[in-house]
């Protein structure tokens, strides 16, 4: 499926990443998966989260600059060769990967990817034609 | 001591101001005629250059900027045609056009004699070696230098800026005398010597130190850790490059080379010239230039003139150490960078519509300027990829590069945590001192 991920802008500087994740938590906002993309300079926090949009308007009132993406997120088999058969499947119809990162789910056995990659949404077909289990809202999110 | 031109650099005030008062009334006679942005000045205030009849009435004539270099470029303050004109010299404007000057036959010659007649004025003569790190190029540093020491006839090693050990190796192995550079550079070359454990090695005792701001304790530092006597040297590009004004074995004040350079002291603000001993902005008027003549151009900078015969019996005025800017201009590694550059970079690099609030600051560690510019993100140059932004930062970077000449480390910070006092970021932060 295509899910909504925000993109946070975090200043290379002590107690960033603290202040941001305090915000989410003061309002109750769930995370599901995390990835920290870090550059010498500046890092860009992924989050999935319950309430993307509540999440925005929170940060961005405190000056927090937020972007929120679309992105692909399929099961995948968590056993060894899980991750390898998607990325394979990519690679085979020549769509790049931006960024992706992986994690647990509440389903037994599997895990779920999440990733970037140009028109998400025609690649989100293509996963589904070749077979892959698209994931509903609640194996994402903890309801 | 010695004197390069013995007669000129010893003319009483008198005869001195005589001098001046004739070639004043040439050079303004012949800007007046060939230069069509000082003809119209002139005129707008009703003025001929037959008005021009003591040194008082220059005080009358029209002020001239450095933005006129810009509006001007590249040739139209020109005062020979280029047939006539043998090098250029550039500098950074204010903004980022460059700024040109032209140099004839004869300029070229004057200019070296003023820097020359420093070299005499602290003992350096055709028996020396000079080690001449200053940049050659469009900056007037390394060629201005250059022209001095040919003209007193001493050996030049032209190394240019830039690798520090084969520097230091170069003045070992050829037997450097003088060191001609920025004095923080000396200041790292003197860090580096010690560290490599050379300074015996080494034969310099002087040095010729310019086109930056330094202070007494940086002298002192360059002297010892170089086992040397430093003197500081002033130049503009647009007057004609370092030698305007030079030390001599005093160390009490530079002389200004009075009798092709006037100068005056004014009220930034007013524009109106104060009595002697005031401290104000230094304003120039040569009196001898050819293919580039400036009358009373605003140099910006702060300082006080001392008009007490010096100990080393030159007549020629002294200016002490500039203090600061009426203007807004920072010298960063003998570089002149203005904080309307950065804007202009930011607003091209970031798509035009909006100049993103940024910083400026300005430290010298490791005897080095540092130069970092901080970047509030925004919404509209934030992107969900690394890469994307990444590639902001690298365009900002390369930008700034090309635009001012010297690199500077950019940095993205958050919105808003640029500190602002009374709703305006403060756009500069310098913090070496130099004053």
């Amino acid at each position: 499926m295509i899910t909504k991920q925000l993109s946070v802008f975090v200043e290379n500087k002590k107690g960033r990443l603290s202040a941001i994740l305090n915000l989410l938590a003061e309002n109750d906002v769930d995370l599901s998966a995390l990835s920290l993309a870090d550059t010498t300079e500046f890092g860009v926090l992924r989050l999935i989260v319950n309430k993307p949009e509540l999440a925005k308007k929170i940060l961005n009132e405190s000056g927090v600059i937020v972007k929120i993406t679309d992105v692909l997120a399929v099961v995948l088999d968590d056993a060894p060769g899980g991750a390898a058969k998607i990325i394979d499947t990519l690679y085979k119809n020549d769509v790049s990967i931006e960024y992706m990162y992986a994690f647990d789910t509440k389903l037994t056995g599997k895990a779920i990817m999440v990733a970037k990659t140009e028109n998400v949404k025609a690649v989100n077909d293509l996963l589904i034609q070749n077979g892959f289990e698209d994931p509903s809202a609640e194996d994402i999110f903890k309801f | 001591m010695a004197f390069l031109n013995e007669r000129m650099e010893t003319l009483s005030r008198a005869e001195l101001k005589k001098v001046q008062l004739e070639r004043l009334q040439k050079e303004i006679k012949r800007t007046y005629d060939n230069v069509e942005c000082f003809r119209n000045r002139m005129d707008e205030k009703g003025l001929k250059p037959e008005d021009i009849k003591s040194l008082e009435d220059l005080q009358k004539v029209p002020f001239s900027y450095k933005k006129d270099l810009r509006d001007y470029y590249p040739f139209g303050l020109f005062a020979q045609p280029l047939k006539n004109v043998l090098r250029f010299h550039a500098s950074s404007g204010t903004t980022g056009k460059r700024i040109v000057v032209g140099y004839t036959k004869n300029d070229l010659e004057t200019w070296a004699e003023c820097a020359a007649r420093m070299l005499s004025a602290i003992g350096v003569t055709d028996e020396d070696i000079i080690h001449v790190a200053y940049g050659y190029g469009l900056f007037t540093g390394g060629f201005g230098i250059h022209g001095a020491a040919e003209k007193i006839g001493a050996a030049v090693i032209p190394i240019s800026s830039g690798n520090t050990k084969l520097q230091i190796q170069t003045m070992i192995d050829f037997g450097a005398t003088v060191l001609c550079c920025t004095p923080s550079y000396a200041m790292h070359l003197g860090e580096e010597v010690n560290r490599m454990g050379v300074k015996d090695q080494l034969k310099l005792k002087c040095g010729v130190f310019g086109a930056e701001p330094w202070t007494e304790s940086m002298r002192e530092e360059i002297e010892k850790s170089l086992g040397i006597k430093a003197y500081d040297i002033y130049g503009l590009t647009e007057v004609i490059g370092p030698g305007v004004a030079c030390e001599c074995e005093e160390k009490a004040g530079m002389h200004i080379w009075e009798d092709h350079f006037l100068a005056e002291i004014i009220d930034p603000d007013t524009g109106e010239v104060l009595p002697e001993g005031s401290t104000g902005e230094l304003v120039f008027t040569s009196l001898t230039k050819e293919a580039f003549p400036v009358i009373r151009y605003r140099t910006r900078d702060i300082c006080r003139l001392e008009y007490e015969p010096c100990k080393c019996g030159r007549t020629h005025l002294r200016m002490c150490k500039p203090q600061g800017r009426s203007d807004d201009m920072l010298i960063i590694r003998g570089v002149n960078v203005f904080p309307s550059q950065i804007e202009e970079v930011l607003l091209k690099t970031s798509g035009g519509d909006l100049t993103p609030n940024y910083q400026i600051v300005v430290d010298r560690k490791n005897n080095t300027d540092t130069f970092d510019v901080n970047v509030e993100m925004s919404e509209e140059l934030f992107a969900d990829e690394v890469r994307s932004i990444e590639d902001i930062e690298k365009r900002i970077t390369a930008e700034l590069r090309s635009t001012l000449g010297i690199g500077a480390k950019v940095h993205l910070v958050n919105p808003k945590s640029i500190e602002r006092s009374e709703g305006k970021a403060k756009r500069v932060i310098d913090k070496r001192n130099l004053h």
